[in-house]
């Protein structure tokens, strides 16, 4: 019972750079925008928290720079888009790329430094439960917020007006500007969201998680963070669902091999990689159902000619 | 307010003077950002862009880091036009080596020129089949290829991995995990006397200017382009979508497989696990930068191998950071692709405005 | 440097030596080629470090160059190249992957001094050099056996090559030398830097009963998550105190200054000569960091013991009667390993559980 409780604590922990990277391509996917730059914005906040939090001592404004950086990041892809009609998918590549070079250089001098790590919150009471003390009530400050802002992304999301202009101006952006909505302007709002949520993805694994920095240390999870929003057919609960579902895979992975079975590592390592594929293709669920469910602007370049 | 408006036809010089552009203006930002590194701007840039002019070996080595790119360049660029995201093209080159190197390891002991043919099949039909699964699953259950070639890039690398610790490690080589070096049969023949260009050059040229014929003179790249530019009037025009999908995810899977062999065969001469230099997907930039022309694929090639050769001479003369290197790439893709709106917004969008609704249901 | 592997009286015979040296006529230009970026904090970090011990002891008798991240294969044999052809006199290459690649290009410039990191192919101009790190991981497996109140060990492991699978051969052997309860649970992570997927496997190995971590990967991330959680772990590749004040017991720290020094000045001597030198704790090579307060000291006289009996080669981390996994005897009682059997380890001992690759 506690090792189980101890394998889900490890999993939420993994999963959750991989949920604020996730929520926010969501949102900008939502809105029609495809930015495959998710990782690069990633390395960005992840560099910029390390910094703030090393130069400050504040891991607050560690974060919130870090999801400062990360909203230039996303500007710098929705200039480059929406303003300047540069091809998405290319876009995104040179902003993980650029990404990755900035931040290495940001990041000179800054490696084998360390800064103490965040200190976990322990709710009074609910913390001294015992199954669902250590499993949900005794968390770092990060762990939370990404639970809250998932939460909110769904009430934005289905609740509110501009919520439903976002998802109409991902669904269909000619009808959507006919009506009169702005967007270019909704895309760009959602494209720097979704730079401020990597920002805070990064930040998690710099001054959270692994509380260093060092040169590509997000090693890929921008990209399973877009996997993730696919998983979850854009919606933020299946998000929460697809990050802890790979985190667990993560996570259980390296129990089994702790526990000495007799497999070699690296076929226990690919098993993240094919869950995903194998999950993605579970939910495609076999008539290209994924593809209706998709929005249906996605990727496509808007030009309002009047 | 700047008002965009679209032209009729495109301009074919500023087409091709976009890239040129682009570069021009790398050079300038890479300048300001030497300048505020404390670097001197004037000489970084000199090393980076002109030193790998300077000698002959200089020369060969733009070739070697230039014949990867070019072949699998030319093949996503056929898939990026139809609108098909193969962005695993770094697993097929992994997994091409990888049987193009097993037929070289079965093989240790018998040489002939039928060696090279063999593998070079094997490498092709092994990135065929690591590219066949994203086919596959794109058109029977229509899930997103970008991400499921991705996933299987990271499978591919471990595969390269455990089987260069297991199967195919060198016997003699004190368990390291790496293979035998091949035997001179297997290994591809030389271009020059001196360096390492290799014939997979010749091959790489050979494959732009087939697909240069292929897209601007068959059928096929007829069929490409309309569905690259709008999916429903290909739809309408009769054309098999599935059948589009899997063209363009088996020439670019075969190409990068065949990059993975000649590599493998080439100036690595092994199996190592440190195989997958990135080749799959830099060539996404080179195949942007080259306008997704496969002859300017060729020349984007080129400018890409200039970023890698300057840069390490950056670093070993001027001992900058390799990060450089991916700064500059990513710049140059970014002022590329700005500078769609100049020119390659009329480029892509020929069609008149209504027409364009279409592709928006 | 010279503080930290505490050989004061090696840094001041050099620096006497040098005095007479001062005004030789060229400087000796020296090049490294690194696998990884320096801020790696691990294994390039630390052949960094010896590159400015060298800068530091011989000044301008010297000129040093370097290339970080430089992928193994061809990109390597190219840079190597550029190095010899820039001019470059001794040429350090360091990674196992570089090998290959050396060779090609040693051939090609036989007036060039080269040496290569952790490699088995010598020439008239390549040396070899590489750290017995075992026996560094002996000490701790000592250290590990006697501080454990769990008996489980943690052990997070890169990729499965001989180097690693020697290092937690010898960490268990040792270890359960000083208590046979000892239980070790290895992780491979088949990454040498993913400080988060490391910190993941902290945690699975600490769920899983672990007290004590140990890592065959570079990132200080084990450390910070041993000192989040109060268990201890040791230091991989370099003193890694700052990430965990509490948790390190102590570090193993790969000292290539002394010998990149040595090597240095018989080039400078004109004496150098390609030879394999395979250091120790014996030559310095391999260092430590200061214990850890929490060790009480009979721990520290045991450390300290078996630092002194490797040094002075009365003692072989791998002395019989040893059985492999499988329970075939590898090593009769008393017999000690052989390098070439130590160089291409890659079976376990009997006791360890899991497989590696065949």
């Amino acid at each position: 019972m506690e090792l189980a409780v101890d394998i889900l604590v490890g999993m939420m922990l993994a999963a959750t750079p991989l949920l604020f990277a996730a929520l926010g391509e969501l949102v900008a996917e939502r809105a029609g925008v495809l930015n495959l730059g998710v990782e690069g914005m990633m390395v960005v906040g992840a560099v910029t928290g390390f910094i703030v939090t090393a130069e400050s001592g504040s891991h607050f404004a560690g974060i919130a720079l870090a999801a400062f950086a990360g909203t230039l990041m996303g500007l710098l892809f929705g200039l480059m888009t929406q303003i300047l009609l540069a091809n998405q998918v290319a876009t995104g590549l040179a902003l993980t790329i650029f990404g990755l070079g900035l931040s290495a250089l940001m990041g000179q001098g800054y490696s084998g430094l360390s800064v103490p790590p965040l200190e976990a919150i322990r709710l009074p009471v609910l913390s001294e439960l015992p199954v669902l003390g250590p499993l949900l009530f005794h968390h770092e400050p990060m762990f939370y917020l990404s639970i809250l802002l998932t939460a909110l992304v769904a009430w934005f999301l289905y609740a509110t007006r501009a919520g439903m202009i976002l998802r109409a101006v991902g669904e269909n952006h000619h009808a959507a500007h006919a009506i009169g909505f702005p967007v270019v302007r909704v895309r760009l709002a959602a494209v720097a969201f979704g730079g401020a949520m990597a920002g805070l993805g990064g930040a998690y694994l710099s001054v959270a998680r692994t509380p260093l920095w060092s040169e590509d240390m997000t090693a890929g999870r921008g990209w399973i963070a877009l996997a993730i929003v696919v998983f979850a057919s854009w919606r933020p609960g299946r998000a929460l669902l697809g990050a802890y579902l790979f985190g667990g895979v993560t996570i259980v992975q390296l129990h089994v091999q702790g526990a000495g079975v007799d497999i070699a590592s690296q076929y226990l390592s690919m098993l993240p990689y094919l869950a995903t594929i194998v999950v993605l293709v579970l939910i495609s669920g076999g008539r290209g159902a994924a593809v209706l469910r998709a929005p249906g602007s996605l990727g496509r370049t808007f030009y309002a000619s009047s | 307010m700047i008002r965009l408006e679209r032209r009729p036809q495109p301009s074919r010089a500023v087409v091709w003077m976009t890239p040129v552009l682009a570069v021009l203006l790398t050079v300038a930002a890479g300048m300001a950002l030497f300048a505020i590194m404390g670097v001197d701007p004037v000489r970084a840039v000199g090393i980076i862009f002109l030193s790998p002019f300077s000698d002959a070996y200089s020369l060969s080595e733009l070739i070697v880091k230039a014949t990867p790119l070019i072949l699998i360049g030319v093949g996503l660029s056929l898939g990026f036009r139809a609108g098909v995201w193969n962005i695993g093209a770094e697993g097929q080159f992994v997994i091409g080596a990888l049987t193009g190197g097993a037929v070289a390891l079965a093989f240790y002991d018998i040489s002939g020129v039928w060696l090279l043919p063999l593998m070079s099949l094997a490498a092709v039909a092994g990135g065929m089949a690591w590219a066949a699964v994203p086919a596959f699953l794109r058109t029977r259950f229509g899930t997103n290829e970008i991400l499921v070639s991705l996933m299987l890039t990271y499978v591919a690398i471990l595969l390269l991995s455990a089987m260069v610790t297991g199967p195919l490690r060198d016997p003699d080589g004190f368990n390291f995990p790496e293979s035998r070096i091949f035997h001179d049969s297997a290994l591809m023949p030389q271009l020059f006397e001196q360096g390492r260009a290799n014939a997979g050059f010749l091959v790489a040229l050979a494959a732009a200017a087939t697909g240069w014929i292929l897209l601007g003179r068959h059928v096929v790249g007829f069929q490409i382009r309309l569905m690259g530019q709008s999916p429903r009037a290909a739809r309408f025009a009769g054309f098999r979508e599935k059948r589009i999908i899997w063209f363009c995810l088996m020439v670019s899977g075969g190409l990068a497989g065949l990059a993975g062999m000649f590599e493998a065969a080439g100036p690595v001469e092994q199996l190592v696990p440190a195989l997958p230099a990135g080749y799959g997907f830099t060539a996404i930039i080179v195949a942007f930068l080259g306008r997704l022309n496969p002859i300017g694929i060729v020349l984007a090639g080129f400018v890409i191998a200039v970023t890698y050769i300057g840069g390490e001479a950056a670093q070993i003369q001027m001992q900058l950071p390799a990060a450089v290197t991916r700064v500059f790439q990513g710049m140059l893709l970014f002022f590329l692709l700005g500078m769609d709106l100049l020119a390659g917004f009329r480029f892509r969008l020929r069609l008149p405005r209504r027409a364009n609704v279409v592709e928006t249901p | 440097m010279f503080k930290r592997i505490g050989a004061p009286l090696l840094a001041a015979a050099m620096a006497a030596s040098f005095a007479f040296a001062a005004t030789a006529a060229e400087k000796l230009k020296i090049g490294f080629v690194y696998c990884c970026p320096v801020g790696d904090l691990g294994w390039s970090y630390e052949h960094d470090q010896g590159r400015k011990a060298i800068e530091e002891a011989l000044g301008d008798k010297v000129e040093t160059t370097y290339v970080e991240g430089v992928a193994d294969g061809p990109d390597a044999e190219r840079v190597i190249r550029q190095l010899a052809q820039g001019g470059n006199d001794l040429i350090f290459t360091t990674s196992f992957g570089f090998m290959n690649p050396t060779v090609k290009v040693a051939k090609r410039f036989p007036d060039t001094m080269f040496e290569h990191a952790t490699g088995f192919k010598q020439a008239e101009n390549l040396a070899t050099y590489s750290a017995r790190f075992y026996e560094g991981r002996h000490v701790i497996g000592l250290i590990a056996g006697e501080m454990t109140e769990s008996n489980i060990v943690g052990y997070i492991a890169s990729f499965p090559i001989p180097e690693v699978v020697r290092g937690i051969n010898a960490a268990y052997l040792a270890a359960k030398s000083v208590n046979p309860d000892i239980q070790f649970k290895v992780v491979w992570v088949n990454t040498w830097f993913d400080p988060g997927k490391e910190a993941d496997a902290a945690k699975a190995l600490i769920d899983q009963g672990a007290d004590i971590l140990m890592q065959h990967t570079d990132s200080p991330a084990a450390m910070k998550i041993a000192e989040q959680n109060g268990i201890y772990a040791f230091g991989q590749a370099s003193d890694m105190t700052r990430f965990g004040p509490n948790a390190q017991l102590t570090a193993i720290i790969d000292d290539w200054a002394p010998y990149y020094i040595e090597r240095v000045k018989a080039a400078l001597d004109g004496a150098w000569e390609a030879k394999d030198t395979w250091g120790g704790i014996g030559s310095g090579m391999v260092a430590f960091a200061p214990y850890n307060d929490a060790m009480p000291g009979d721990v520290k006289a045991l450390a300290d013991k078996a630092r002194a009996e490797i040094a002075a080669g009365e003692r072989h981390p791998f002395t019989g009667p040893i059985r492999r996994q499988d329970g075939s005897v590898w090593l009769a009682e008393g017999e000690t390993a052989s390098d070439a059997d130590l160089l291409g380890m890659n079976f376990y001992v009997e006791g360890l559980e899991g497989s590696l690759p065949k």
